[in-house]
This record gives C-alpha cells, structure tokens and sequence, in this order.
C-alpha cells in the first residue's frame, strides 16, 4: 500500500466506528447517519462493510465507516483483520478520527479494546452507550473522570432516544479537525515483556511493515507488534512474511513455563483498564473492580427463558414459530411470485414472435430470474425472524440452550437455527450461517445445512409415495406412504449430523470446537435495524446469487431443448396445419369445433415437448448416465428428470411429466395420469421401474443430493469461493450414490418392495 | 480448584486460564484474568454449557473450558 497520498485525489475524511458486539455500535451508526448506509463487503471476503456519509452539521461531511464488532485487535483471520487494516492504514485510507463505542454497563471489557484503539494515535471520541441500562442496573460513570483519564472526549447517550447526538457529532467534528493524538495510555509491562515487543517491532520495521519514521508512525508500530505477538500462530492468515512469523514465535518463546507472554499482555492490559475504571466508576454494591452486579434484568428473564422446563417449552415455541412461518407463511407469498412470473411470461409470448429466441427470453431468461425471486420471501421472512431474535438477545439463549446436543457432532449451539430453516429452504439457511463468528464452524454448518430435508423435496416424496405404495398398506396403524415420508426427516436429521461429524474431522479438521459467547442483556428489537438487515440480505441474495443462478437456469434451459430434432419438428408443424385446415365435421358447431382444435393443438405441443426432450442434450445425458444410475434402479427417463432437476428439485416432476408425454404433469387434476404411467413403466426385461424400493431409492437419492444450483450459488458466495460449493456438491452426490445403491441393492438381495 | 468445581449461584476468583493458545487468549481477553471475579450463575437446561457473569455481563462457556480456568474461593 502506498504510503504516500495521491495529490490528485482528494483525501476523504474517514471516521471509523469500532466497539464490542452488543454495545450499541450500530444503532449509534443509524442514529447519526440516517438509514442510508451503503453496503458491501470488503474485497475478497464475506464481511459486511457498512459506510455512510456524515454531516458534522459544520458544511462537512465525513465517510463514516462501521467496523465489524470485535472484543480485541487479536484477529487471526481476514475478516477479524478488517478492523486492524483500518484502524493502521496509512494514505489515502487513513482515518481522521476513531468512534469508540462503549457499552456503559460492561466498561472494563469494552476498554480492554477501547485502550487498544486509543494506543495507534488516532484523534478518537468516546461515544458511551447503555446510559440509562447503567443508571437502572446502578452503575455510576463519571463521564469527566473517564474523559481526564482516557483523554479524549465522552460523550454520553441513549441512542434508542437519540440522546446526545448533537454532542457526539460536534465532538467528531472537533476530533477530525485535531492534529493532536490522544495521549499514550501505556500499561506497566515488565521489562522483558517490552524487550520481546521490541524484537517484534524491529522485524515489522526489516519487513517494510512499519517505521519510525515519526511518532505517529512509531506508534502504529507498536500496536501493530502487538497485534503481531498476541495474533500469529494457529492462525489463517496466508500473508504474513516468515520473517515475522519466525520473530513473533521467538518473541514469545519461554524459559520457564511460567505465566505466557500472551498473559502478561491481557493482564497488563486489564490492570491499566481497572486502574482507569478506579477513577471513574461506582455501583451500587460499593466496589468498583470485578464485583459480579446484582442479579440483572436479563438474569432474572433467563430464569424463566432457560429453566429446564420453561425454557425448553419457550424454545420449542419459539422454533415453530419459526419454522411455521418460512414453511407455510410464505407460500401464499411463493406463490404470488410464481404466478406473478407466468402471467409475464405469457405477456411476453404474446408480444414478441413465437421463435426460439422467444423461447429462450421468456423459458430460459424470465424463467431463471423467476427461479431466483421466488426465494426471496422465506430470505425475508427467515432474515425478520433471525434479526429480531439476534437484536433482543435470544439468539444466543437458542445457542445457549442446545448447544448441548450440537456439541455432540462438532458443531456449536449457533449451527442451531441455521439447519432447523434448512427444512424449509437451503437458501435463506445458508445464509443465516453469517451470526457464527468461527470460520471453520461457520464453513461447517454451511456445509451439512442442503442436507436438511427442504420444502422443495415434498413434491418428489408425494409423487413417490402415491406411485409405489397403496394408500391401504399399513405399518401398525400408519400408511406406508406416511411412514416413507417420515423416515426421510428422520435420515435427513442422522445425515446431517453424521456429515457434520465426519467433515468436522477431515476436510474441515480444527482444533476441538469450543463455545465462547456472550449472553447479551435483553432489548427491544429496533424496526429499522431489522429492515436494514433484511433488505441488504434480500438485495445481496439477488444481486449476487442470483446472477449465478440466471447464467445457469439459461444454460439448463438449452441443454433441456437443444439440439431440436429437425424431422419431428416439421412433422408435427405438418399435423398442425392439417387441423388448423381440416373443415368442421358435419353437425359440429363451430363452438365445439374450435375447442376440439385447441385440445388437438394442445396434444400435439405436448407430444413435441415430450420428443423434443428426448431429443435434447439433456435426454442425451439421460442416456449417457444411464449405465451410472441403473444400479440405483433408475432408467434413462428418471436420468433425465435428474438433469433437469440439477436446477431445481421441484422440476424433477414436471420433466418427469415431459418424458412421459403427460400434460401439465403439476396439475393435481391430471396428477393421476403420471402417476398411472410411472406405475405402468417397464424396464426392458419388464420388470416394473417403480418398485416400493426403487421409489423408497429415489427419495433417498433425492433427499441427500445437492441437486440445487441456488444453494452451490449462495455456498459460493458465502463461502468466498467454488471450492466449498465444490466440496458440497462431491460430498453430497457421492453419500446420495452410495446410501442409494446400498438401499437398492440390498432390498434386491433381500426381496423387498420389488414386487 | 477449577470454575467447573464451583457450585452454581456460588463466586470465585480466577487465578489462571491454562488452555490451548487461542481459546486461553480469547477468554482472558474477555477478561477472565487474575483476580476476577466469576458468578456460575446456571446450567444450560441441557446440562451445559454454564453461564457465567463477570465484569457486568454474561459469558456462556462449556464445562470443558470451565475446567481450564483455575480460580481460588
């Protein structure tokens, strides 16, 4: 990075807002920049960069950038690095001034970073949050005692009341226009401990990392050895030089093993931040140095909302609330979409000339971005639900909760909520993998989450389940069909667990999982944030998923109907013009006439539909994949029901439907044809294709398979890169493979369901 | 003595996180250092994790990790 500014450029004036999670930081950022923060992500990877013009009410106006929310400058990943590069950058990108967000009621830990902040030098402004939690919970901040001994300004505020925004915007503004670092605030190290730091430093300075050139620069030196020495090691980072590696190892290499030098950094650090806390903090029960509070509000909630037996009963309600509304609320909205987009599609078959470019606009084009708004009101719905229980603090009692039962695969309590929405939609679960912190655990979760049995699988169990079993066969007092369906939830759940044990333990090795999470207080959910939030993952599902996902609805759409079959098309053409020509029978009015026309029509276009499938890349596939999928007990035809169903697995039906010359195969009153043909459907030796077991095959096939372009798009998108979406798509194939042929082929071998 | 050893609703004073380099360091920098004092104030209705509240707010942490956190009564 240059560390000089470009002349011609003029220097945006960046104020950075930096704090604990919880603390308050974003409700801060909307309160004084409005609800018209931009959002993005940071290059290369998957952390939310919130930015937003601020006008200091003085003419100027500032970039107001809100960093994630961090407990320490330690970051031992890219996205814990964020915070890092902006509070050290130099250049253009160099900040004028440091919003440090302080959360009033847990002060020591939010100083704990807050002095880290402070040591890099940049002119900087305490906003302090939680005023009236504090006064409640009976913490007393002497405001001018913390401003004299931090010393930069402190502003006090509730920013659910907006109170004390004009103070912290002329304070900003005051800030921005200093020159003046805030003093140094240094902790007692021991002069072994600043020996170590020092070696650091000159490593940084050999390794072009930082100078001494000034003081400024001496001090973002020192704060970036620190960063350096309680960072490196077990951590992720790929460009970190060996040089510095080898120094900081060295740095923190110990005779004796004695209290680490890891130790000795936080406990230095705290001693400064109780220290401080001694000059300026009182509370009701007298001490002001590391006393537990009375019990507080949010104690005294959790005694009903994690009680063994309340807590377990709120929890069950609160998930099918949960559950119910991505489920069912969000079918009537599904289907608006769905029938929103085939009224367009219709319009525009209208408008523009029959034609295959026609086709490719309205089926493959319009089609595919149907297939991408079609998931946006479960991401709605799922992203209301989520935020809310993250902003009240409930989220973290979910995980607090059953993290007991997830700890047992390798997963943590947070994995919770994201594989439970799984059952209804991949897409939004996915998603929601974002509220876990740890990578590696985040990676895993994203990982198993497709193996949660969704919404769209139900129509290929139905299908199933009325072709191969009669509604009379029992098992005890339960339909067969019914107990079919059920098995496949309870397979979903052991997969999804079993994947998650063994990924955890190869691809996605790590050290032995922990649960470190904050139980934050209480609060009322903010509307704004919650429409913010849902908007921007709304917004970014589409822009960025969904641009995937229409390249590759086009490209299926082609493979599905091209090459055509040139002969056939002229016949049938031919057959059209002979009824559009043939003359009314004798005593046929014209009425019946005309509607006997259209059905003839209407017959043909299917029948051509049905041949031009065949015909197609994707019939061919279903050819050339045959030999792979007949031990599974699959023909040709379900082979091609499978390409189709890459995209999507509900389309697996309706080309089903094609294959078999069945019109309109997702129509229920016509439903009953296709069934009756899949019944009737003989391989060539004249076994019967749909056995009780091959269709028990097909399910399983369909339920572990990662037949879902959308979710490889949003695992990519997610993830950073194809090569989780990579791994899913070989992983979950390759289990439904093989689960499938062991089902098939040992209800063969033992005579089951093949009659 | 270790924080998993601690009756719950009972208080102690950490003396020293001996773990693995990145969950001893994150707990300490949550301010589990020496000389703080920890109320176990639950278990998860599960049986774990435990609830913990220092410094003004709450830290869930399994038993597991409880049992790497060295504290005096």
């Amino acid at each position: 990075m240059s560390r000089h500014a470009d002349p011609v450029v003029a220097r945006e004036t960046i104020a950075l807002f930096a704090g604990n999670p919880n603390a308050g930081k974003t409700t801060l950022f909307n309160l004084l920049t409005g609800a018209r923060a931009k959002v993005g992500n940071y290059p290369g990877i998957t952390v939310d960069k919130r930015s937003a013009k601020l006008a200091l009410g003085d003419g100027r106006t500032v970039t107001a950038i809100d960093l994630p929310g961090t407990y320490s400058l330690t970051a031992r990943s890219k996205e814990e690095l964020v915070a890092v590069e902006a509070i050290l950058a130099e250049g253009v990108h160099t900040p004028s001034c440091l919003i440090i967000v302080l959360d009033a009621t847990t002060l020591s830990r939010g100083l704990y970073f807050g002095t880290q902040l402070l040591a890099a030098g940049v002119p900087a402004v305490v906003a302090l949050t939680m005023m009236d939690e504090a006064k409640r919970a009976g913490i007393n901040v002497d405001t001018d005692a913390l401003s004299k001994a931090l010393g930069v300004p402190v502003v006090p505020l509730v920013a659910t009341r907006g109170e004390g925004r004009e103070q912290l915007i002329a304070a900003i503004s005051a800030a921005t226009q200093s020159t003046e670092p805030p003093s140094e605030l240094t902790p007692t190290l021991s002069d072994d401990l600043a020996k170590r730091i020092e070696t650091v430093e000159e490593a940084l300075v050999a390794g072009k990392l930082g100078s001494r050139d000034d003081t400024a620069a001496q001090r973002r030196l020192r704060v970036r050895a620190l960063w350096a020495i309680l960072s490196i090691g077990d951590d992720e980072l790929t460009d970190i030089p060996d040089s510095l590696r080898t120094a900081v190892l060295k740095a923190r290499e110990q005779d004796a093993p004695s209290t680490t030098v890891d130790a000795q950094l936080v406990a230095a650090r705290y001693a400064l931040v109780d220290r401080i806390l001694g000059e300026c903090l009182t509370t009701e029960t007298g001490s002001n140095k590391n006393t537990p509070p009375k019990p507080r509000l949010a104690s005294r909630i959790d005694d009903v909302l994690v009680h063994p037996l309340w807590g377990l009963l709120a929890f069950a309600l609160v998930m099918f609330v949960v559950f119910q509304a991505l489920f069912a609320w969000s079918a009537p909205m599904v289907e608006l979409v769905e029938s929103g987009f085939t009224w367009l599609q219709g319009l525009i078959k209208d408008v523009l000339p029959a034609g295959p470019f026609t086709d490719l606009v309205v089926d493959g084009a319009i089609g595919g971005a149907g297939a991408v708004v079609v998931f946006v009101p479960q991401i709605a719905i799922l992203f209301i639900f989520i935020t809310i229980l993250e902003d009240s603090g409930y989220l973290a009692r979910v995980a607090f909760v059953i993290d007991r039962v997830m700890a047992k695969v390798g997963l943590n309590g947070k994995a919770f909520v994201p594989m439970l929405s799984g059952f209804a939609c991949a897409i939004p679960a996915v998603m929601a993998t974002r509220t876990i912190e740890s990578r590696r655990d985040r990676l895993l979760t994203m990982l198993v989450v497709p193996l949660s049995s969704c919404s769209a699988r139900l129509p290929v169990y139905a299908l199933m389940t009325a072709v191969v079993f009669d509604p009379q066969d029992k098992i005890g007092f339960f339909a067969t069909g019914a107990v079919a369906l059920f098995a496949m939830y309870v397979l979903s759940v052991v997969a999804a667990m079993t994947a998650a044990f063994v990924l955890g333990r190869t691809v996605l090795k790590g050290p032995r999982p922990t649960l470190v999470l904050e139980l934050p207080p209480y609060r009322v959910p903010r509307a704004l944030s919650v429409a913010q939030a849902t908007y921007q993952r709304v917004k970014r599902f589409v822009i960025d998923a969904g641009s995937v996902i229409l390249a590759l609805s086009v490209v299926l759409w082609v493979l599905l109907h091209y090459p055509k079959d040139e002969a056939a098309e002229a016949r049938f053409d031919a057959q059209r013009e002979e009824i559009k020509a043939a003359a009314p029978e004798e005593g046929v009015s014209e009425e019946d006439a005309e509607k006997a026309r259209t059905e003839a029509l209407a017959a043909i276009d299917e029948e051509a539909a049905g041949v031009s499938l065949r015909h197609s890349a994707a019939g061919r596939m279903g050819h050339f994949i045959e030999p792979a999928i007949a031990p599974l007990g699959f023909d040709w035809k379900i082979g091609v029901g499978l390409v189709g169903a890459f995209a999507a697995r509900e389309v697996f039906v309706a080309t089903l439907g094609l294959v078999y010359d069945i019109d309109k195969a997702d129509d229920d009153a016509n439903a009953p044809r296709l069934q009756d043909k899949l019944r009737d459907a003989k391989h060539p030796n004249g076994e019967r294709v749909f056995t009780p077991l091959s269709g028990v095959a097909l399910m399983v096939f369909f339920l572990l398979s990662a037949q879902c372009m959308s979710t490889l798009a949003v695992v990519r998108r997610e993830s950073g890169s194809w090569k989780w979406a990579g791994i899913m798509f070989g992983y979950m194939t390759t289990l439904a493979y093989v689960a499938t042929l062991l089902v098939y082929q040992v209800g063969r071998a033992l005579h089951l369901g093949v009659g | 003595m270790t924080l998993a050893d601690v009756a719950i609703g009972g208080t102690a004073i950490v003396v020293g996180v001996d773990a693995p380099r990145p969950l001893a360091l994150r707990l300490m920098e949550l301010g589990l250092v020496a000389g703080t004092h920890v109320l176990v104030r639950r278990r998860a209705p599960l049986g774990d994790p435990l609830e913990l509240e220092l410094r003004g707010y709450s830290l869930s942490i399994r038993r597991d990790e409880a049992r790497r956190i060295a504290v005096r009564a």
